[in-house]
């Protein structure tokens, strides 16, 4: 019997690497989420005939309540707060991990037979990995969702703090594994573990809260994979390792997009570092004013040009304005406008996030384009719409060597034709940093909110 | 070290180099539906914690266990039916072939 277990934990392994790699274009994608699904099922159908099962009224239990709760989560969520939502899953997973340790151990003592060195350590990984994802999810949820501040909290010795408390989990370790019967020393270590977890985060900023989440779901995965080596579960193992390198991987392209090193995000307080540098250049260009357009005209520019490409950021997703892009964009293609949409990869609040928002106010993939698929052709597009972005637009980013964004690479918009830009204000972005596109000669300014702008853009456009 | 352990060693590390060839590979318009339909993998803890909920080791084992049962059970089911919400938005375009 259990080589069959082990035979469908396979099966299941199989099924996530199949499903993964199905989710590679969106055209496969749904199918492979099936498969991965499929596996998943497979898996939890296996275990049930694992032999050291002597009940399952208290598994149905379980999960009975986690299945209701998850629907109705995944029901409920709007698509804005979807990274708010992969941080709590992420949290879930890393709580349960850190919960089977805690039983694995509690069982272990109880019965009095011998901890293996092997065993204790992977129990005492699971439970630092497990509650840290679990505590610093619900932190990172919470600064998105802003329940929380998103000022990144800083004071003296915090690193030094998060050191000695990462090293007493490891002096714990070492004695349990001399006398694993001391339940008081268990515990705190169990709390030590998810005081850390909040510790790491709240120095994070909540523009660099996506990074974080990258990085807490490659710990989810690796908090089920020392799981694995607490119950020598191979399926586990594969499975976890899987997850923690989609979730490493997706770090990286994070980190990449917005020009900062990994080690920068974990311990900068981002924020905090930049309101020292907007210095005197943000205050000379203030002083050249802008140029402010009407609905009117804008909509003369966007209805009479061949080529409009449409540049979204994440104050489009505030303002829900998704659907009425949609609807401007549709009546400027029947006019014979080509529309396309330029995706910055930190576009919105998570990598791709902003690609689902446009899915969902059925904007049609094939006119998503990557960043290095739409940068040569803005020099041929005769306007850019820009919605709600400000640092990915900001040409400070390839000019000038003192900005705090220099080197992040972005869409350069400023070399179309005319850029039309919609914002509430001449307020800075969240970065804090002046952007020169706003005092470019090609530009406009359409200020109000974005989805009033548009709604009065769409008017226009039909009365052309 | 047992051989055990060894064993256990190389599958993890070869599973992350499967990972990183499958996930390099995913386009970036589907970064999202990425991380949560991996999400919803970690899950798999599901697997561990059945096994401590039925085994009535400990009453203690056993409250852990359907916690976690729970827990693990949001996440897997949270995480693969978000994924195919906003999957299926993707996939409902007349246009589906680029």
């Amino acid at each position: 019997m259990a080589g069959f277990i082990e035979l469908a934990y396979l099966v299941a392994a199989s099924l996530f690497i199949v499903g993964l790699k199905r989710l590679a274009t969106p055209a496969t994608a749904r199918g492979g989420n099936f498969l991965s699904a499929l596996g998943m099922l497979v898996a939890i159908v296996a275990t049930l005939f694992d032999r050291q099962i002597l009940g399952f009224q208290w598994i149905v239990v379980g999960v009975v309540i986690g299945s209701a709760l998850g629907l109705w989560m995944a029901r409920a969520v709007k698509m804005t707060a979807m990274p708010q939502m992969v941080g709590i899953l992420n949290g879930f997973g890393g709580g349960a991990s850190q919960l089977v340790a805690a039983a694995v151990w509690h069982q272990f003592v109880q019965s009095g037979s011998l901890l293996t060195l092997e065993t204790a350590v992977s129990i005492y990984a699971a439970t630092l990995i497990g509650g840290v994802t679990f505590s610093g999810s619900i932190v990172a949820a919470g600064k998105l969702q802003e329940i929380i501040s998103g000022r990144p909290v800083l004071f003296r010795f915090q690193h030094l703090l998060n050191l000695i408390l990462f090293l007493s989990i490891g002096g714990m370790g070492m004695y349990l594994v001399i006398s694993p019967g001391h339940s008081g020393v268990f515990i705190a270590m169990n709390v030590i573990a998810l005081i850390l977890g909040v510790l790491v985060v709240i120095p994070i900023g909540g523009a660099d809260m996506p990074v974080v989440i990258c990085l807490l779901n490659s710990y989810s995965g690796l908090a089920a994979a020392t799981t694995g080596f607490v119950i020598s579960n191979h399926g586990l193992i594969i499975s976890g390792a899987l997850v923690g390198a989609s979730g490493i991987i997706l770090t990286q392209t994070m980190c990449l997009a917005m020009n900062r090193s990994f080690a920068n995000v974990l311990f900068g307080g981002f924020g905090a570092q930049v309101a020292a540098t907007v210095g005197d250049d943000g205050r000379g260009l203030a002083a050249r004013g802008v140029r402010e357009t009407s609905a009117e005209d804008a909509a003369v520019m966007l209805g009479y040009a061949r080529s409009v490409v449409v540049a979204p950021g994440y104050g489009l997703a505030v303002a829900q304005a998704q659907h009425q892009v949609r609807d401007l964009a549709d009546l400027l293609e029947k006019r014979g406008v080509t529309v396309k949409y330029a995706i910055h990869p930190v576009a919105g609040r998570m990598p791709g996030h902003m690609n689902v928002l446009l899915a969902e106010a059925n904007v049609p993939y094939p006119q998503l384009f990557d960043m290095e698929q739409i940068n040569p052709e803005f020099e041929r597009t005769d306007v850019v719409l820009v919605v709600g972005a400000n640092d990915v637009v900001n040409p400070a980013a390839r000019n000038s060597p003192s900005s705090p964004i220099y080197g992040m690479p972005i869409l350069d918009v400023d070399k179309a034709g005319h850029v039309i830009v919609l914002k509430r204000s001449m307020n800075p972005g969240f970065a804090g940093i002046e952007n020169e596109l706003f005092y470019n000669e090609k530009t406009f300014m359409l200020f109000g909110d974005a989805r009033e702008s548009l709604v009065k853009l769409v008017d226009e456009v039909k009365n052309l | 070290m047992s051989e055990g352990l060894v064993i256990l060693l190389v599958i993890f590390v070869l599973a992350m180099f499967v990972g990183f060839e499958v996930i390099t590979k995913v386009s970036p318009t589907l970064h999202t539906p990425l991380m949560s339909g991996s999400n919803a993998i970690s899950g798999i803890t599901i697997i561990g914690s059945m096994v401590v909920a039925g085994m009535g080791a400990t009453t203690l084992a056993t409250i852990f266990g359907v916690i976690a049962v729970a827990f693990a059970m949001i996440n897997v089911v949270g995480g693969y039916v978000v994924t195919d919400r906003m999957l299926q938005m993707f996939k409902r375009k007349p246009e589906a072939e680029r």
